[in-house]
């Protein structure tokens, strides 16, 4: 299965629905730009909901790292929402957990930030 | 006596695709072996790190290079070779991606994961002196 997404906004804070497999090549570069079209947008409080994400890679995860990196970089945040247990899983093995901040309700991931 | 254990080797070219199509080769070759799900996709994954790093890493991502993925299936264990045409790297020398600042890192998580996920992991230089990863998963019978 491929990588979609779609995003809806709840005030200031962009919450990105993804579904399928974040991944080297479409996966990872679909995630790039939609983190970046925020950003240009002047909308830097990002919630990744990963509930339908069924795979993520190394290449996944070093895109959401750099995600985290360049909204830091730019006043904002990024918070996840709905991590399932394989994604907690590589979350745990590479302490990954230690960098960013999980919820389980789209509320209380909003009122985070 | 041990019976000689089954083998299947594919030769890939060094495309993004040739990676979900190894993973996916893992994943059944795990399925057959007797590996429940949660190896299955544990197997799966570290194949797709192997070859990743191959064609990003050792191929550079050039396609007229191959990586050479075998699966032997023992009695006690799955083995599988990921060979690539590269100029090889020694496994000590990767850094830890969860120190200091290499948290933050865009890459360098793959061995990590392959060595998380499967019960043995080494890097050997090939005869042709490209990296070797052989890494295994033992059954837990």
């Amino acid at each position: 299965m491929s990588f979609k997404a779609a995003s809806h906004e709840v005030g200031d804070v962009t919450v990105i629905d993804m579904d399928g497999r974040i991944t080297l090549g479409e996966g990872t570069a679909l995630l790039r730009d939609l983190i970046h079209e925020n950003v240009a947008r002047g909308r830097k409080k990002i919630v990744l909901n990963l509930g339908a994400i069924s795979y993520i890679d190394s290449s996944g995860l070093g895109e959401m790292v750099s995600g985290y990196r360049f909204l830091k970089n730019e006043g904002g945040e990024i918070k996840l929402l709905n991590v399932n247990k394989k994604v907690t899983d590589l979350l745990q093995v590479t302490r990954l957990y230690t960098v960013f901040d999980t919820h389980t309700e789209e509320a209380q991931a909003v009122a985070s930030f | 006596m041990p019976s000689k254990p089954q083998r299947i080797e594919v030769i890939l070219e060094t495309l993004v695709e040739s990676i979900a199509l190894a993973e996916e080769m893992g994943t059944r070759m795990a399925a057959a072996a007797g590996f429940d799900e949660d190896d299955q996709y544990k197997i799966g994954l570290a194949v797709h790190e192997g070859v990743m790093n191959a064609f990003e890493y050792g191929n550079e991502q050039r396609r007229e290079r191959k990586i050479h993925v075998t699966f032997e299936m023992h009695e006690e264990k799955l083995v599988i070779h990921v060979v690539d045409q590269g100029a090889g790297f020694r496994i000590e020398e990767v850094p830890d991606p969860r120190d200091g600042e290499n948290i933050l890192g865009d890459s360098g998580r793959g061995v990590l994961l392959m060595k998380a996920f499967m019960d043995e992991v080494a890097v050997l230089s090939s005869a042709a002196g490209g990296a070797e990863v052989v890494m295994a998963k033992l059954h837990k019978r």
